[in-house]
């Protein structure tokens, strides 16, 4: 287990899912975990959750998208914490739909939370960064901004963007000392992908090499290494952790 | 310590360069060798240390060291 006990992490949308199992990995790691999520009752669930153990686990109720919001949180954890370490660009959304039916508040509901959203927390968080010449920032995309999808032309274009945003990113950062990296899970195990049926996950681990899905672990696996410094020399990749779905 | 006196070492610590180097007329990019991104880092820690904004429209007026003690001298005067 990496030691991460002097780091303070911040991971966005980590109420649930795979942002909550980021945020168990951390504080399995002693990091100093901050959760930022919509709605202050899964927040403080998911805090509750993640505490004992003498683990350091906080949570802040914001909009990705809410720039003065996310300006304000991130000041008063630099105020308490002292820094910020690492930021996993976690919080993401889905409005699946087949182009052609594809309605515009949807394409921009898209772009507001996956793209946006990240764009406003990078640079806020950018600013305590540059000042303390270091930091790690992890973007979630997703297979489908490498591969598209019929029926999410709005996500994959959100996640493409996202890994391009990533690259330009480092590249801005890196003689700051701040690196930029984004993963793009495959199909991960959820509640969004519980649901499914039996046929359709026959069909996913027939065109998977690993022939299963990824759980949420794996992910934060992937975050772990990223945020610590075992991964002081990678910068502007984008990896994808996926079963061997995306192989080139 | 003064205006002058506080520019001259926000300069020195943020571009790590020498005091001597640090004249008036000593222009942050051409002659202490910033970047870019050096130069927006400037004028946030004068914006830290003097306790004002400083507008994007006015940080074309700050290209030397001159230039940043004048302004600042302005707007604090
Ligand atoms: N589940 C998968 O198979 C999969 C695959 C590839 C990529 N991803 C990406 O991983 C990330 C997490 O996905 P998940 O499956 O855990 O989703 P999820 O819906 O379970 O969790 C997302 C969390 O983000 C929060 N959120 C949404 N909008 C927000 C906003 N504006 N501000 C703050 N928080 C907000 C939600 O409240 C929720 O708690 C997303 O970026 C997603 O695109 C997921």
């Amino acid at each position: 287990m990496s030691d991460l006990s002097n780091k303070v992490v911040v991971i966005t949308g980590a109420a649930r899912g795979i942002g909550f199992a980021i945020a168990e990995s951390f504080c399995k790691a002693q990091a100093t975990v901050i959760i930022i999520d919509l709605m202050p009752e899964a927040v403080e669930k998911a805090v509750n959750a993640l505490k004992g153990n003498g683990t350091k686990a906080f949570g802040y109720t914001g909009n990705v998208t809410d720039a003065a919001g996310i300006e304000e949180i991130f000041s008063d954890i630099v105020g308490k914490h002292g820094s910020i370490d690492c930021l996993i660009n976690n919080a993401g959304i889905t409005r699946d739909n087949l182009l052609i039916r594809m309605k515009e508040e949807d394409w921009q509901l898209v772009m507001d939370i996956n793209l946006k959203g990240s764009f406003i927390c990078t640079q806020k968080v950018f600013k305590h960064m540059m000042k303390a010449r270091k930091g790690s920032i992890v973007n979630m995309a997703s297979v489908i901004g490498l591969m598209g999808n019929a029926g999410q032309a709005n996500y994959a274009a959100s996640k493409g963007g996202l890994i391009a945003f990533t690259k330009s990113c480092a590249k801005e950062f890196a003689a700051r000392g701040v690196r930029v990296n984004a993963i793009a899970p495959g199909f991960i195990e959820t509640e969004m992908t519980a649901t499914l049926s039996d046929e359709v996950r026959a069909e996913y681990a027939r065109i998977i090499p690993l022939q299963k899905m990824g759980t949420p672990s794996d992910v934060a696996n992937l975050c772990l290494f990223l945020a610590g410094d075992s991964s002081a020399y990678i910068t502007g990749q984008t990896i994808a952790i996926d079963g061997g779905l995306t192989m080139q | 310590m003064d205006i002058e006196a506080k520019v001259k070492q926000i300069v020195m610590d943020k571009l790590g360069v020498e005091e001597a180097q640090v004249v008036p007329a000593a222009n942050f990019i051409e002659d202490l060798r910033a970047d870019s991104l050096d130069t927006v880092e400037l004028v946030m820690a004068f914006e830290d240390e003097f306790g004002l904004t400083i507008p994007d429209e006015d940080q074309e007026r700050l290209r030397t060291v001159g230039q940043a003690i004048d302004y600042l001298k302005e707007k604090l005067g």
